[in-house]
């Protein structure tokens, strides 16, 4: 309640909650806005945004509505980003639990392959793992979590570093439970917190990411991305820039959205942190 | 010297790693569709399954994979890369053609958000909670949520087509022939819009750092000590809060070697600059497996290396981390 409290109260998180709830509103009434095949052909081809009333934000080189686009990109953004997170913090807050709790080898072998992982741009083995496995929609979303789950891990493990030892996860160890219940019923839910607001991070980069596979067109060419638009809009960007500057924009917001929401969340849950930022 | 000892012991704790990473990628291209041989026949036009065995002795394709991964991890440790079928070159030296455009890019780009992270981060801690703060702070939160490609594609827009100051792509201009100064000039010229894309996000992050580091550091006693001895509070900021509040940025350019690496493989598609991120994006689209592989090992290479100048850079600042060792 507390923590509602001071998330209202910050203006960021408002602003933040606004612009994430108006695209989860296109993304999830897009089949309700535009019914049609948003990839299927509209009208002429590069009508500017205004030109026709038909299509308030224009077609593309193609003839789709780029505004149909937007609205179901608005779901594949947040389909992507939310898959892909859940599978990057379920990941790092496996790793980062075992490291932590059981240190030593255990500890030393899984910081090596999260070590490993972190040396290789991330960027760069979300290519190779395209490069694999192929470039569609759920290859892409796996692949993405795939690479975005280190820093869950480190922050995981450092939490779980500081409260294994505290007195109550002693005595619930000196109560005779096992292992498995200290680590998911204990340490996990305080370890969690930061976690969480770390999530809006993973999240952000993850939508970055995908619309930047998107943009090389390595990503899934049939579902409406925004990063695909603006890789269409590429080839006419000399006249006809709108085309790479709408999805843009959309892009943009969204991550701004997710960031502010992360911001009030970190300071809703880290009260002692608020008063610094 | 303890630095140096320090720094190379850390170095020497990222062999096994990098083991790690290419076992890990060879293992994992073994699962991509076709290999070395196939794209080569492709590119031959066909051939029939004899020559395509001979091929694959003479590439050493024909042996089990553990042992071909032995024979790979040892042609890298005498820095033998294999061969590219697609550039009809060794690996070792397509990737060198292509390192110093990324290497330039990544060291601008580095330098460009360093420099003004660390500006408008003490701008912003001076004036906390007050416009200038907004404002930077503001700034910081749009840039940080810019995809770095749509920005650049839009200051091409800008500055190359309607403004015309800058050009919109390429390394250097082809048909000028400039030599010496003018050559450097013109080299300089070609990456500035690449450099800001590639920097606007580090600098928003660099930014959002310095200022809450900045914070802490200003709260801490020994400030209030030199504010006591009646320093101006430029001089306080300048030679003792920077100095301490530096040294989370200086750790912040090894976490995000990789991620800067990573952006420049798209930074350089945006601008058609030949380095070696375009070759990583070639090299995916063309099926060049080898060259792949070879990218992922020079990357990390690099990503390792500046790790090991900032643990140096970071001990310079902070004398407390050689005195513990």
């Amino acid at each position: 309640m507390r923590a509602l409290k001071a998330y209202l109260r910050s203006p960021a998180a408002l602003i933040g909650s606004v612009i994430l709830l108006a695209v989860l509103v296109m993304g999830l009434g897009a089949a309700w806005f535009y019914p049609n095949d948003p990839l299927g052909l509209a009208g002429r081809p590069l009508q500017w945004p205004g030109q026709n009333p038909r299509f308030p934000l224009g077609t593309d080189p193609s003839g789709r509505d780029i505004a149909a686009q937007i609205v179901h990109g608005a779901r594949i953004s947040l389909l992507i980003g939310f898959v892909a997170t859940s599978i990057a913090v379920v990941i790092g807050i496996a790793i980062g639990s075992l490291s932590g709790f059981y240190g030593g080898v255990v500890d030393t072998v899984l910081m090596r392959v999260t070590e490993a992982f972190q040396t290789l741009p991330n960027f760069l083995l979300l290519l190779v793992l395209v490069a694999v496995f192929g470039s569609t929609i759920h290859t892409v979303t796996i692949a993405i979590g795939i690479v975005s789950w280190p820093p869950v891990a480190r922050l995981t493990r450092a939490e779980f570093m500081t409260l294994r030892t505290r007195d109550f996860v002693q005595a619930s160890r000196v109560q005779g439970l096992g292992d498995a219940h200290l680590i998911l019923r204990e340490v996990l839910p305080n370890a969690l917190p930061p976690v969480i607001v770390y999530a809006s991070v993973v999240m952000a980069v993850a939508i970055l990411l995908e619309s930047a596979l998107a943009f090389l067109q390595l990503s899934d060419p049939n579902v409406p991305s925004w990063g695909n638009l603006i890789g269409l809009g590429r080839n006419v960007l000399r006249s006809e820039w709108y085309v790479s500057a709408i999805p843009g924009l959309a892009i943009l917001l969204t991550i701004l959205g997710v960031s502010l929401v992360g911001q009030g969340l970190n300071d809703a849950l880290n009260p002692r942190l608020a008063s610094g930022r | 010297m303890r630095i140096l000892r320090l720094a190379l012991r850390r170095l020497a704790a990222s062999l096994p790693t990098l083991l790690l990473i290419l076992a890990g990628m060879f293992l994992l291209l073994q699962l991509a569709p076709g290999d070395t041989v196939d794209a080569l026949m492709a590119q031959m036009g066909g051939g029939d399954a004899a020559l395509a065995e001979d091929l694959r002795r003479f590439y050493g394709l024909d042996v089990g994979i553990a042992a071909q991964l032995w024979n790979y991890l040892t042609r890298l440790a005498t820095l033998d890369l294999g061969f590219s079928a697609i550039y009809g070159k060794p690996v070792a030296t397509v990737i060198l053609e292509r390192l110093p455009p990324t290497i330039l890019l990544m060291v601008s780009a580095l330098s460009f958000a360093f420099f003004f992270g660390l500006l408008l981060g003490v701008l912003a801690a001076r004036r906390v909670n007050r416009w200038p703060d907004t404002l930077i702070s503001t700034l910081g939160l749009l840039f940080y949520a810019t995809p770095s490609f749509w920005f650049g594609l839009m200051a091409i827009v800008l500055f190359s087509v309607y403004l015309q100051w800058l050009p919109a792509g390429g390394f250097y201009d082809i048909t000028m022939g400039y030599t010496g100064l003018a050559a450097v000039l013109d080299i300089a010229r070609h990456l500035v819009l690449p450099t800001l894309t590639l920097g606007l996000i580090f600098l928003a992050i660099y930014l959002r750092i310095m200022r809450a580091s900045m914070l802490e550091v200003l709260s801490l006693d020994f400030v209030r000590t030199a504010r006591a001895k009646g320093l101006t509070e430029t001089r306080v900021v300048a030679r003792h809060v920077l100095r301490n509040a530096m040294l989370p940025m200086v750790t912040l350019i090894g976490l995000q070697a990789g991620t800067m690496l990573g952006g420049s493989v798209v930074v350089e598609s945006v601008f058609a600059l030949p380095g070696l991120g375009r070759l990583a994006y070639e090299s995916v689209v063309q099926r060049d497996l080898n060259t792949l592989l070879g990218i992922v090992f020079v990357s990390a290479l690099l990503v390792i290396a500046i790790n090991f100048v900032v643990d140096i850079l970071y001990a310079r600042l902070d004398p407390r981390i050689s005195a513990e060792s």
